[in-house]
């Protein structure tokens, strides 16, 4: 129980080019919720709802061959970027440290 | 150990010095004493955590030579303790990177445990010449924002992701450098879980202050002034009401999110807060005359709050994403807005009838 509680449904913006694949596992290797299994000799999603959109597999796969739009699951952070009308920036850490940290 | 550790002064974590073709190098205990559990402890619940912090480079842990792997970790002080008390009876080098003393995660995102910063720390440290392999073990929760084989290409390391959990460390040592599916995993057990609620709590406290100052005023609010009895009387079921709802939002719903309803968790906590509204209700409130217009309120306002606060915990999780939470508040706010302006309205309707006007 709490392994693999799953968030919102077909929401996550992870993609991967099956063209540009080869392989290699890194991204089933970093994936810190099991998103990918090897078929056929590429990557595959299993379930898309488990991601988290970390961005790890893409900063990681040299070949560009995975895609996803990097960012926080915070709302505070969400509803601050509506209001700044920036980038949801995660800032809880260091409220009175803006010049230092964030 | 030193008689007064003082911050600038070499802290008692630093039991000695190696030397190394790179010059000394500070040996660090693996045993925490009472003064870091102190730190773990104000981490956890106040903003000390943002001045928590160890300085940036290497470390050694127990006697390092050059074959000894090489660990990185962050500057926040909390992930550092965590990492070199997992590590006894170990002999390794820890990297310890800039990332203005923020955890290794949340630094990912950020970038500041980041490619660059690890590549500069390598050539900094001259890493190359204090050990004769070529690889770093950085935790997997720091791959957000490494790129390896950039680092590969400009330093000559390799990077081997190791165990999200610094504990798995010791194992994964020994399985030459291969984590089990299981280490891969992040868990959210109810302990880590239930560890973050301080600081949940400790980020309302003064909202609730603010509250509870608003509600006396507004029950105790007369055509000719500010009545005490009625402030205390009319007010304090409310008071109560929101400290049911801070506790529906902010402690049950951490501790029982994977068996909350709903995956949403402005959702999980409309509906655990509504509960707490209805109980209430049926077992206080329902004797009294509260009336048609406060009655509403109650089943508006206090599962609202809660619902905001379960929303809030969305950024403590390590399983919602951004897309997901975006959905979430374009679709919550709106509601919350609404909810809160009928409550006002509601509430005004109340203290007109009370004043006979209406």
């Amino acid at each position: 129980m709490g392994n693999f509680v799953k968030y919102l449904k077909n929401v996550v913006t992870l993609e991967i080019d099956e063209d540009r694949c080869t392989g290699c596992r890194r991204c089933i290797e970093i994936c810190p919720r099991s998103v990918f299994i090897m078929a056929g000799g590429k990557c595959q999603i299993t379930d898309i709802d488990l991601c988290i959109e970390c961005g790890a597999c893409e900063a990681n796969c040299e070949f560009d061959a995975i895609s996803v739009k990097q960012g926080v699951g915070c709302a505070a952070a969400i509803i601050g970027s509506m209001i700044s009308g920036g980038e949801p920036e995660c800032s809880c850490c260091c409220p009175d440290e803006k010049t230092s940290c964030c | 150990m030193k008689s007064f550790p003082q911050d600038h002064r070499t802290p008692d974590w630093i039991v000695g010095t190696i030397k190394s073709p790179v010059g000394s190098i500070s040996i660090v205990s693996a045993g925490l004493t009472g003064r870091d559990r102190r730190g773990s402890f104000r981490s956890r619940v106040s903003g000390f955590r943002m001045r928590y912090r160890v300085d940036p480079g290497l470390y050694a842990m127990g006697n390092p030579d050059e074959n000894s792997p090489v660990l990185v970790s962050a500057n926040y002080k909390l992930s550092f303790d965590k990492l070199r008390s997992s590590l006894a009876d170990t002999n390794a080098y820890i990297l310890v990177l800039d990332t203005n003393g923020i955890n290794v995660w949340c630094a990912a995102g950020k970038g500041t445990f980041g490619t660059e910063e690890l590549i500069v720390r390598i050539k900094e440290t001259d890493l190359g010449k204090l050990v004769r392999h070529r690889r770093i073990v950085v935790p997997q929760l720091g791959a957000p924002g490494i790129r390896a084989h950039v680092v590969l290409k400009e330093t000559g390391f390799r990077v081997s992701y190791g165990p999200v959990y610094a504990g798995d460390l010791p194992q994964y040592l020994k399985n030459s450098f291969k984590a089990t599916e299981e280490m891969r995993k992040v868990r959210f057990t109810l302990a880590e879980r239930l560890v973050l609620i301080p600081m949940e709590i400790s980020q309302i406290w003064k909202a609730f202050l603010l509250y509870t100052c608003t509600v006396l005023v507004l029950f105790g609010l007369q055509p000719n002034g500010i009545l005490f009895s009625e402030a205390v009387s009319g007010g304090y079921h409310f008071i109560f009401l929101g400290l049911l709802g801070i506790f529906t939002g902010s402690v049950l719903t951490p501790v029982l999110l994977p068996i909350l309803p709903f995956r949403a968790f402005s959702l999980k906590g409309l509906v655990i807060g509504a509960a707490a509204s209805l109980l209430y209700y049926a077992f206080v409130l329902k004797e009294t005359n509260t009336g048609p217009f406060l009655v509403p309120v109650i089943f508006l306002l206090f599962p609202v709050i809660s619902s905001y606060l379960a929303l809030n915990f969305t950024g403590a999780t390590p399983f919602t994403n951004m897309s997901g939470v975006k959905k979430e508040v374009k679709a919550a706010v709106p509601f919350y807005i609404a909810a809160l302006g009928l409550s006002i309205i509601l509430f005004i309707v109340y203290k007109l009838q009370t004043w006979g006007i209406l």
